[in-house]
């Protein structure tokens, strides 16, 4: 019962997959599917983020092929945590796209393929084997690719192309790590590369490849200096797309840093913590002035995501249970609120024609609810108290001092002041400014023609405040999974239960 | 519980204020008074256990993993200025009915008003750092949006956020501070820190905490060199200005400094740096403010200076000051806000706020020359009102205290001469003389809701100046003994006797009226002085600051995100190589290198030879047909090396799959333009440089790979699993299908979803062309 609780989030994206596939490709039939796929991931996953949470890790080894001989599937509050979230918004970007997605997109199989990078980043939080994870990578780096390069146009393949070819450079460096890895230690399984490396003679034979593994993941998270295909891609395919990009993809670079230094690099980490301190300052700061220099609402939310990660990372790079919690907590905040936020940017692109913020105007006067619904997340994302980012800054500070990192922490204060001006660039010129003169026609029907493009937005709002209200819920679980973290015993006796036995 | 219900009761008026206004524009709107006027009374009721010496307090648990709880207490100094936020903020309510009652964004400006009371409410009743500095940000942020009321301006947009930023960075700046200062005490609850002076002051953190600290309340109270934000806020509409800018929002960080002085006060630096910047703030603004022809800009200089005294006070520290402070800031609550409200009815009804058009208004607006009468009469320090006990309580401080006090006396009288001087420009001359006939719309007196408020606050300054036993033990003592840390027995009265502060006062007083009388002199150099401060003062600093940020982000973004993957991609081969080949150099440095593998066997070395040449060569060529055959040589050479050590399934895939990459390429080749080389030699090497230096790495870590085996690896055991147990004799396919089936499955769906790529952007295609075609 609870191995198919566990396998459930990869069973239904990949079931719905086929139907969509294996069924008619009437607009109709591709939507609802969609989305009562999306739903049933989403009530999947919270069942699993409570079983796990009460019951601890779970594991399935597929085939029934012991560990570390088969492949792993782990689900512990980290993993189920991501599920559980990536599925929320999943099921919100499937309802928004019901929205904004063509006709030609549909009959060009946007759904199966929206499908399928679900299945691929749920299998990245859930695997617990080095090589499946590549596996995963690839999944979701061919789906994500497909669904910028599907509108044909010349500036999605184009953004498409820099994503994918930065992306495979990343994939290559992690298969040779990968590689070199079971080449020095002779397995994939991760816990089992956590128990070999910590009985190795001297684990520093592995700092090169695990700097690879750094590098691989770090451009998958989009970290400085890694971080280039994603201002160059986000800001091109529907709002849709890289909606659930925004909310997903980074996060699942940093999903993995986070599992390898806590789980199998740990003895490497005192040597890789400058390294990582220093890549998370500098994204931070390069992100952030992105943000600064830009005028256009996606690419100013898109040089965000690239700072934002580097507070995620700046928490790992503390390596303290506090930093950890907070790390998570970030996480979940940021994928709610920028989520949210690219989703209204589809908004006022479907209201006013462009997200250019010279040439849209008036939303507050045209459209109060809007401004409601954008300020929420996006003074959220500026670390306004009390909305959900202010616990996750709050938290990656309090760390940082507490661990006398004086110079991280003026960086995350600076850096947040400067997130605070970029949104209010975005407030002032889209909702304040009176709509300029040559700005395109406003979109035909006005407001009453979004219908569900509203629900998910609103949804997601409500959740910024409500993980800023009621935080502590999530906080106390962040701590939670942190200890787990930080103590992988549990981890891998969990997974390596068979082993004794023979 | 009282406590609780204020807040929730201001909050849930900030949530339903906008429906009420719209549902009846008449009683429901009218309605929102009982808001503020309940959270007065709930608050109200709490004051005799607070002037009892006791106060009042709740404790809720919030937010336990990171401290925070919604812990409330109200003593002396929260219950002053709870009262006053209130208080004034029912009459700043009544009076934007009538100022902007038929505004159409109403409902959302009551909004915002009532959320910022609330925050405002919050900030002072909160007995938990972190809480308290959620609120604070709070005000920062309905602050924010009622600077920006009228959003279509560009200058409330700009000034709004140069309020938001400054206050913004300081708020920031002091949460660092907050953090420490828990660290230190072991609490987040102020009535528990107050306690640990001892502690805070002797640890080698307190300079930073102090400063860290600082750094908020001064950002916050518009204390020099921050100050400039303050007169910019005065694009706000009216009533905003006389709550946020005036009465309350800028009081917050002296009300911190006294909130934290039984904590943090008492040393040197706190006194050094209290006094210096709150009397450097009261000379800057007063000066400044005698160029001033604006009322709503004199009023903003005038506040500045009183928030400077104020720190200037607390830096002191003494009872004495500290008692000062209290009942100045009382005294300037009511006659400030009185002004604005005043100022702000001369605009509404005769169209413009610049002195030099105002004059002779008493004989239109009676009731409004009356209350504006007052509050001047009381801010220049005239006995009997209020304002005079302030100036007198000042004196006879900073009089007590030897060395120091006579520095501090000298700014203090002279900043309240000319604050007295810009009193009575603000309050008298736009009433008194022969009317100017130059107002946009002709004066008339405006309606009840405009006049009330500052005829009210006004006769509250004559009346606890006649009876100050009202406030003296219920709020001042109370108050001070919060500040001390003890209970205080001070007394607040009208009349001294003849000594040396009335002789002060009476000096003030004199000296007042001479500048009052000057002020067209001041005027005349203005524009000047105005000119000058653009062009050198605190706020082009401000804007230079700004600017050059903008700079540096659009600069840095040009090169970093430039556009081209080529540099993409270099710079992130560039960051491989640094980090790897650093990590290799540094292990080779402490352990042995992995020995190389046995002897060199001739065979596979020229194959291997064979595979350079053909890199090399597609590396070099200016053919692209060249550049396909050498890349393909290096493919079926892999093959090759594959046959070689016995493994043939591997070798056919590398065979098919090289054979369908050099066709379909040679397909593509023909449409692609002449392959040139348009960099130069040097780059060329460089870049040449940088991929041989990768290809080391790799070629290191793969000799590991092979060489280095720390433990068994599990292929022998999949190996001898492979027939037994999953009852197939090639163990490759078993992994492929069983030991690891869910990674092939993976790969099928990445060739489905390439497969669905291929077939859309085809058939995209095919239609197009149909639709060409048609045409």
């Amino acid at each position: 019962m609870s191995g198919l609780l566990l396998l459930l989030p990869l069973l239904l994206p990949l079931a719905g997959t086929i139907v969509l596939l294996a069924g008619s490709l009437s607009v109709g039939f591709q939507r609802v599917g969609a989305v009562v796929c999306s739903g049933l991931t989403l009530v999947a996953s919270l069942v699993l983020l409570v079983a796990v949470d009460r019951a601890g890790i779970l594991v399935v080894q597929l085939g029934s092929w012991e560990a570390p001989f088969g492949i792993s599937l782990v689900a512990d509050r980290l993993s189920a945590v991501m599920v559980a979230f990536s599925a929320l918004l999943g099921a919100a970007v499937a309802v928004f796209s019901l929205g904004e997605i063509s006709r030609r997109r549909i009959q060009r199989f946007f759904y199966p393929l929206y499908l399928l990078l679900l299945f691929g980043v749920n299998g990245a939080f859930l695997t617990g084997d080095l090589f499946n994870l590549y596996v995963w990578f690839e999944v979701m780096l061919i789906a994500s690719f497909v669904l910028t390069a599907l509108g044909g146009a010349r500036a999605e393949l184009e953004g498409g192309l820099k994503y994918v070819i930065l992306n495979l450079f990343s994939s290559a460096l992690f298969l040779s790590a990968a590689g070199i890895l079971y080449g020095v230690l002779g397995t994939l399984n991760l816990a089992d590369l956590a128990v070999r490396l910590e009985a190795s003679p001297d684990p520093g034979w592995l700092q090169a490849a695990s700097l690879l593994i750094l590098v691989a993941f770090g451009l998958k998270a989009a970290v400085f200096p890694l971080f280039f295909w994603l201002p160059a891609s986000y800001h091109t395919p529907p709002s849709t797309v890289s909606a659930i990009f925004a909310g997903l993809l980074t996060k699942v670079g940093v999903y993995a840093l986070i599992r390898v230094y806590t789980l199998v690099f740990e003895p490497l980490f005192p040597q890789a913590q400058g390294l990582l301190l220093a890549i998370a300052v500098l994204t931070m700061i390069t992100g952030v002035l992105g943000a600064a220099a830009h005028f256009e609402m996606r690419r100013i939310l898109s040089f965000h995501i690239v700072s934002q990660i580097g507070y995620m990372v700046l928490g790992l790079a503390f390596f303290t249970p506090l930093a950890l919690a907070a790390a998570i907590f970030y996480i979940i905040h940021n994928m709610v609120a920028k989520t949210n936020l690219l989703l209204i940017s589809g908004i006022v692109i479907r209201l006013q024609g462009t997200a250019d913020l010279a040439r849209v105007g008036g939303l507050y006067r045209s459209a109060p609810w809007l401004a409601v619904l954008f300020f929420l997340p996006a003074f959220s994302l500026a670390g306004i108290p009390p909305l959900s980012g202010f616990w996750a800054k709050l938290g990656v500070v309090r760390a940082g001092l507490e661990g006398g990192w004086w110079f991280a922490v003026a960086a995350a204060l600076v850096v947040g002041i400067l997130t605070l001006y970029s949104m209010t660039k975005i407030w002032a010129e889209a909702f304040w400014k009176p709509r300029p003169e040559g700005a395109l026609p406003l979109m035909a029907g006005g407001v009453g023609r979004l219908g569900w493009m509203v629900v998910p937005v609103a949804t997601l709002s409500v959740c910024t405040v409500a993980l800023g209200v009621f935080g502590e819920f999530l906080f106390a679980f962040s701590e939670r999974a942190a200890d787990q973290l930080l103590s992988p015993q549990e981890y891998i006796s969990t997974v390596l239960a068979g082993r004794g036995k023979e | 519980m009282t406590l609780l219900l204020s807040l929730l009761l201001v909050f849930a008026g900030a949530l339903a204020a906008p429906w009420m206004v719209r549902a009846g524009r008449g009683w429901l709107r009218n309605l929102l008074l009982v808001v503020p006027l309940g959270a007065f009374l709930l608050l109200l009721g709490g004051l005799p256990a607070v002037a009892a010496g006791g106060a009042v307090s709740l404790q809720l648990p919030w937010f336990p993993s990171l401290g925070v709880t919604l812990d409330l207490r109200m003593d002396g100094l929260s219950a002053v200025m709870g009262l006053l936020v209130t208080g004034i903020g029912a009459l700043i309510v009544l009076y934007s009915f009538g100022y902007l009652g038929k505004h159409p964004q109403y409902g959302r400006f009551a909004s915002f008003l009532l959320a910022f009371m609330g925050a405002m409410l919050g900030l002072v009743l909160a007995d938990n750092l972190i809480l308290l500095f959620i609120f604070w940000e709070l005000t920062s942020i309905t602050s924010y949006l009622l600077i920006g009321f009228l959003h279509e301006d560009p200058q409330s947009r700009k000034k709004a956020l140069q309020a938001l930023l400054v206050t913004g960075l300081g708020a920031v700046v002091m949460l660092a501070g907050f953090i420490l200062l828990g660290e230190v005490a072991g609490t987040y609850r102020i009535s528990e820190l107050l306690g640990e002076g001892a502690l805070l002051t002797a640890s080698p953190l307190y300079p930073a905490i102090l400063l860290l600290i600082l750094a908020g309340a001064f950002t916050k109270s518009g204390q020099v060199p921050f100050h400039f934000w303050l007169p910019n806020a005065m694009v706000a509409p009216t009533p905003v200005s006389a709550y946020l800018h005036s009465a309350t929002m800028v009081k917050a960080g002296v009300f911190l400094l006294a909130r934290l002085h039984p904590a943090l006060g008492g040393t040197e630096m706190w006194t050094g740096y209290l006094v210096v910047f709150g009397g450097l703030t009261l000379l800057t603004a007063v000066v400044l403010g005698l160029f001033q022809t604006d009322l709503k800009g004199i009023l903003a200089y005038t506040t500045l200076g009183v928030l400077g005294l104020l720190t200037m006070l607390l830096g002191v520290g003494t009872e004495l000051a500290l008692k000062s402070m209290i009942v100045f800031l009382i005294g300037h609550a009511l006659y400030k806000a009185a002004l604005f409200m005043t100022a702000g009815a001369v605009d509404h009804e005769t169209g413009t706020r610049e002195l030099t058009h105002l004059r002779g208004l008493r004989f239109a607006m009676p009731l409004t020359a009356t209350a504006a009468l007052l509050a001047a009469l009381s801010k220049s320090g005239f006995p009997p009102f209020f304002g005079f006990i302030g100036k007198e309580a000042v004196y006879e401080a900073a009089g007590n205290l030897g060395g120091l006090g006579w520095g501090v006396l000298a700014v203090a009288v002279g900043g309240n001469m000319l604050m007295m001087a810009l009193a009575l420009k603000a309050g008298i001359a736009p009433f008194w003389g022969r009317p100017s006939g130059q107002t946009p719309k002709p004066p008339h007196e405006g309606p009840f809701s405009l006049w009330f408020g500052p005829l009210l606050l006004g006769s509250i300054g004559l009346l606890l100046g006649l009876v100050p036993g009202l406030v003296g033990p219920t709020l001042v003592a109370p108050a001070v003994s919060a500040m001390t840390g003890a209970p205080s027995e001070v007394y607040v009265k009208l009349w001294h006797g003849f000594n040396l502060p009335l002789l002060l006062s009476l000096l003030t007083l004199a000296g007042g009226l001479v500048l009052f009388r000057l002020r067209h002199h001041f005027w005349r150099v203005a524009p000047r002085v105005r000119y000058f401060l653009r062009a050198r003062g605190a706020e082009a600093t401000y804007d230079l600051l700004f600017a050059s940020t903008v700079a540096l982000a659009e600069w840095q973004t040009r090169t970093l995100q430039s556009g081209r993957l080529y540099s993409y991609v270099r710079i992130v081969l560039l960051f491989t190589v640094v980090l790897v080949g650093g990590a290799i150099l540094s292990t080779s440095l402490r352990l042995a290198p992995p020995p190389l593998p046995g002897p060199i066997e001739a065979l596979p070395a020229g194959i291997v030879l064979t595979m350079i040449v053909g890199a090399v060569l597609a590396a070099v060529t200016d053919n692209r047909i060249t550049a396909l055959l050498g890349l393909g040589t290096v493919g079926f050479g892999m093959a090759l090396l594959f046959t070689y050590y016995g493994a043939p399934d591997l070798a056919i895939t590398q065979l098919l799959v090289e054979t369908l990459t050099v066709v379909l390429f040679m397909f593509v080749i023909y449409r692609l333009p002449h392959l040139r080389h348009p960099s130069r030699v040097l780059i060329r090497l460089r870049d040449a440089g940088l991929a041989a230096l990768f290809g080391l790495c790799m070629s290191y870590l793969a000799l590991e790979a092979i060489t280095l085996n720390l433990d068994t690896p599990i292929s022998e055991r999949l190996a001898a699993m492979s027939y037994p147990l999953a009852k197939g004799k090639n163990v490759v396919n078993v992994i492929l299908v069983d030991f690891r089936a869910l990674d092939t499955l993976g790969e099928i769906t990445v060739l489905v979803a390439a497969a669905l790529g291929v077939a859309a952007l085809v058939t995209g295609g095919l239609r197009r062309r149909r639709r060409k075609r048609a045409e």
